[in-house]
C-alpha cells in the first residue's frame, strides 16, 4: 500500500497548528494518506485528512497504526500549557504518558520507516550560564525540574530509547524555536497579545522565532526526505525583547522579575492569558539555537528570519504605544517642511 | 544707521528716562535740580509738559529697538499696553521658529538641518526597533553612540589611558586579547574596550562572568555592548566567527584581590582560554594594564555580606562604604595599556587543544608576558597619578 506514497499518521491534529499541517501533508506529493489522531475533534476542515478519535495514552494507537498500515508517525501533541488540557497534571499525562504509549504501539509495528518528532527548544531551558547559541549537542545548563520544558525533555529522552530499540526506523526530532504567526496561540503570542506588556526590569532577553509557515514546510521535509537526528529549528537572527515591543509598537512596563511572575501566574488563573512558568525565564535571560545543522544536515532554509516571522505576526495586532514615534514623526516633518532654511535663521 | 548706532541706552548718569535723548524731560530736570541745559540733538523744547518727550527723533530708532515703546510713545496712553504683555503671547511663531533655529545651530552646528535630520531618523529607529543586533545582542548603534561617548571622558580625562602596541593587535581576523585583570569594579575591562575600538576601530567582545548576566541592568548592558559569557562555546564560536575577543581570566581572583597583592598575576583559571585560541587557531595578544589596581584600593572585604549577596566579595576601600556614592568615584591613577606581542597559535597540531600540557604550556607563556610587562611598565611609572612624567 505504502509502495506509491506513504501513509502517515500525525498525533495532536486538533489544535490549529496539527490540522494545518496535517492538510497540507495530505496535499503534498508522495503522500497516500494522511491519519489524523487526536481526543478531541479538529474544528476546521481537515481536507483529505482521516480523523481518528483516539487517546494516545491508551493502547488502542497501536491497532490504529498497525490497521492503517503507517509507515510514518509524526509526533506533535506535546502541549505547552495546561490551559487547553485542563490541568497540568492531565498535560503531562498527555505530553509524556501519551508519548510512551505512542513510541510502545510504533515499536511494535513492523512497516514503521520513519518517526518525527516535534519538540522545542525550551529543553534548553533559559539561565544566566547559558552559552549564546545552543548547539543540538549542549545540555540544559540546568535541567527542567517541571512544567513543560521537563515534559518535553522526558518525550526526547524516550524518542532517543525509541531510537536505540528500532535502528532501522529514521528518527527526526526537531527542537523547533517559539512558533509564531498571525495564527498561531501560545503562551509566548497571547503575551505579546496583552494590551501592556509586562517585561522584567533590567533585562532584554534575546528571543528566536520560527515562522508558522516554516513550521509546517519543515515538518513537511521532515516527512519526506530527512536524515535521523536532532536539529534546532529557528528563523535567523535574534530579536530583543525591547526591540520587539518597539516594532509592534506595544505599550509595556518593567516590573521586577518576581512581580513579572506572579502577574503571569494571576493572568493563567484568571485566563486572561496563558502565561507559563518558563517563559519567565525566557523573558529575562532570553535563549538563541544554533541552526547550522538544520541548513547543513537537513538542508532547511526558512523563508522567515525571527524578525520577519515577528513582523508577520505583528500585523494582527493593533498597537497600544508608539506616542513617541508619532511625536518624532511630527518633529522629523517640521524639519524636512516646515522650517526655512538655515539662510533665513539669521533673525537670532 | 550711522547715527543709530551712536543713540545711547541709559541716560549715563544724567538725570532722565533714558529715552535716548540727550534730553532729559522737564519733570526730571526738575527733579535733578536743573543742572544740564538741553543738547543740541533735538533742540525744540515744545511738548515739555508731556511726560515724555515724543521728539522727531523718535522714528529713527523705531528701526533697531523692539516695536513695543515706540507706539506707547505716539499714543500716549502708556498704563494700558503693560496689560497686554501675557507671557506668550507676545511673542510671534516666527520669533519661536527664529530662536528654535538659533538653539539648533548652536547644538547641531552649521549644517544643523541635515544633523537634526539624521539625529530624528536615529531615534525613529530606536524607537521602532529598526535596528539590527547580532547573536550575541550586540548592538553597534548604541555601542558606537552612547557607550563609547560615556567612556571617552573618563579613559581620555580621568584616567589618561596611554596605549602601547596597538600595532599588534590583528586589523582584521579573529584574535584572542588576554589581560590582567585588577581594579576591584572591571572598570580595566571598560578602557580596554574602549582603547580598542579607539586605536584598531574593530570593536573587542569581552566574554564576562556568568555573575555578569545575573544582574539586572547590567546584563542588558554588557549583551548590547558586544559581551558574552566566557565559557568555551561562546568563545570559540566568536573567535571562529573572526571577532576580537577580550578575556580576563584571573576572574574574580584577580579583580578582587588585596591591594597588598597588586600586580601579582593569580591563576589563570584553568587555561580554557587558550584551548579555545588552540581550536579556532587565532593569536593570543597579551595585554598589560597598569594603573587600574590603584582605582579602588581594596583594603578589606566582607565575606559573609557578599556570600548573602551572591556576590564573590564585597570591598572595602578606603572610601567605599565611607563616603556613600562618593566612595565610587575611582582614583585618578594613570594608565598605560600595552598590548604585547601576538602569540601564534596556527603551528600547533590539530588535536593540539585536547593536550593538557600543551595548555598549560601556553597558558603559563602567556601569564608570564603579561606579568613581566607589567614589572618592566612598573618600573618606568614614577608616581601613581602622574605616571612617568615627561
Amino acid at each position: 500500500m505504502s509502495a506509491d506514497g506513504r501513509v502517515v499518521l500525525v498525533t495532536g491534529v486538533s489544535r490549529d497548528l496539527g490540522r494545518r499541517y496535517a492538510r497540507a501533508l495530505a496535499a503534498s506529493e508522495g503522500v497516500d494518506r494522511v491519519i489524523g489522531v487526536d481526543v478531541v475533534p479538529p474544528r476546521g476542515d481537515m481536507g483529505d485528512v482521516s480523523f481518528v478519535r483516539a487517546d494516545i495514552r491508551n493502547p488502542v494507537i497501536a491497532k490504529v497504526i498497525a490497521k492503517e498500515d503507517v509507515d510514518t508517525v509524526v509526533h506533535m501533541s506535546v502541549i505547552a500549557t495546561p490551559g487547553s488540557a485542563g490541568g497540568r497534571h492531565t498535560m503531562k499525562e498527555l505530553n509524556v504518558i501519551g508519548t510512551m504509549q505512542l513510541l510502545a504501539a510504533a515499536q511494535r509495528a513492523p512497516g514503521l520507516q520513519r518517526l518525527v518528532v516535534k519538540s522545542t527548544s525550551t529543553v534548553y531551558g533559559a539561565s544566566s550560564r547559558d552559552p549564546a547559541m545552543f548547539t543540538e549537542d549542549m545540555e540544559p545548563r540546568r535541567a527542567p525540574r517541571s512544567g513543560y520544558a521537563k515534559d518535553a525533555a522526558e518525550v526526547e529522552s524516550y524518542v532517543r530509547g525509541f531510537a536505540r530499540r528500532r535502528p532501522d526506523v529514521r528518527v527526526t526530532l526537531l527542537r523547533c524555536a517559539n512558533v509564531i504567526g498571525p495564527h498561531v496561540q501560545s503562551p509566548l503570542t497571547s503575551y505579546f497579545r496583552l494590551p501592556v506588556v509586562p517585561t522584567v526590569l533590567g533585562f532584554d532577553p534575546r528571543l528566536q522565532f520560527l515562522h508558522e509557515d516554516d513550521l509546517l514546510d519543515v515538518m513537511t521535509l521532515a516527512v519526506h526526505d530527512a536524515p535521523s537526528g536532532t536539529f534546532n529549528i529557528a528563523g535567523d537572527g535574534v530579536i530583543m525583547l525591547s526591540q520587539a515591543l518597539r516594532r509592534l509598537q506595544r505599550a509595556s512596563v518593567k516590573l521586577p522579575g518576581f512581580a513579572v511572575g506572579s502577574l503571569g501566574s494571576t493572568l493563567r488563573q484568571a485566563r486572561l492569558a496563558d502565561f507559563s512558568p518558563e517563559q519567565l525565564g525566557l523573558l529575562t535571560y532570553g535563549r538563541g539555537i544554533d541552526t547550522t545543522r538544520m541548513r547543513e544536515g537537513l538542508g532547511f532554509h526558512p523563508r522567515f528570519t525571527s524578525a520577519g516571522a515577528f513582523e508577520d505576526f505583528g500585523r494582527s495586532l493593533t498597537p497600544t504605544g508608539g506616542y513617541a514615534v508619532r511625536l518624532i514623526d511630527r518633529a522629523s516633518g517640521l524639519v524636512d517642511t516646515g522650517l526655512p532654511g538655515p539662510s533665513g535663521a539669521r533673525r537670532g | 544707521m550711522g547715527d543709530a548706532e551712536i543713540i545711547p541706552i541709559g541716560t549715563r548718569g544724567r538725570p532722565g528716562r533714558g529715552s535716548g535723548t540727550d534730553r532729559p524731560s522737564s519733570a526730571a530736570r526738575g527733579l535733578a535740580g536743573g543742572k544740564p541745559k538741553r543738547a543740541a540733538p533735538v533742540p525744540e523744547p515744545t511738548e515739555t509738559p508731556v511726560p515724555t518727550p515724543k521728539p522727531r527723533k523718535a522714528p529713527p530708532p523705531r528701526k533697531e529697538r523692539p516695536s513695543e515703546p515706540a507706539p506707547e510713545l505716539v499714543s500716549g496712553t502708556a498704563p494700558a499696553r503693560t496689560a497686554e504683555r501675557t507671557p506668550l503671547g507676545g511673542i510671534t511663531p516666527g520669533e519661536w521658529l527664529g530662536a528654535f533655529q538659533f538653539a539648533a545651530k548652536e547644538v547641531f552646528g552649521e549644517d544643523w538641518e541635515p544633523q537634526l535630520a539624521r539625529f530624528l531618523a536615529f531615534l525613529r529607529r530606536r524607537v521602532t526597533g529598526e535596528y539590527d543586533v547580532d547573536e550575541y545582542g550586540f548592538d553597534p548603534e548604541v555601542t558606537d553612540r552612547f557607550v563609547m561617548a560615556a567612556l571617552r571622558p573618563i579613559a581620555e580625562k580621568w584616567f589618561r589611558v596611554d596605549v602601547l602596541g596597538a600595532d599588534n593587535v590583528p586589523a582584521e581576523g579573529g584574535a584572542l586579547v588576554v589581560s590582567n585583570h585588577s581594579g576591584t569594579l572591571p572598570m580595566d575591562a571598560l578602557m580596554t574596550l574602549f582603547t580598542v575600538h579607539e586605536a584598531t576601530g574593530r570593536h573587542l567582545r569581552p566574554l564576562g562572568a556568568d555573575l555578569v548576566f545575573r544582574l539586572p541592568v547590567i546584563s542588558s548592558m554588557a549583551r548590547r555592548s558586544g559581551a558574552t559569557l566566557a565559557c568555551l562555546e561562546d568563545a570559540e564560536r566568536m573567535l571562529a566567527g573572526g571577532e576580537l575577543v577580550g578575556v580576563w581570566p584571573e576572574g574574580f581572583k584577580g579583580i578582587g584581590k588585596p591591594y597588598g597583592e597588586r600586580y601579582k598575576l593569580q591563576r589563570f583559571g584553568r587555561g580554557g582560554f587558550v584551548s579555545a585560541a588552540l581550536r579556532t587557531q587565532v593569536p593570543i595578544v597579551p595585554l598589560s594594564v597598569v594603573g587600574a589596581e590603584e582605582i579602588y584600593p581594596l583594603i578589606g572585604n566582607v565575606p559573609a555580606l557578599a556570600r548573602v549577596l551572591g556576590v564573590p566579595y564585597l570591598p572595602i576601600t578606603p572610601f567605599f562604604p565611607w563616603l556613600g556614592p562618593l566612595g565610587l568615584v575611582p582614583l585618578p591613577s594613570k594608565w598605560v595599556l600595552e598590548f604585547g606581542e601576538p602569540i601564534r597559535t596556527d603551528e600547533f597540531d590539530d588535536g593540539a587543544a585536547d593536550d593538557p600540557m600543551l595548555v598549560f604550556n601556553v597558558t603559563d607563556q602567556v601569564r608570564e608576558t603579561i606579568q613581566q610587562s607589567l614589572y618592566s611598565l612598573l618600573m618606568q611609572r614614577d608616581t601613581v597619578f602622574r605616571g612617568n612624567p615627561e
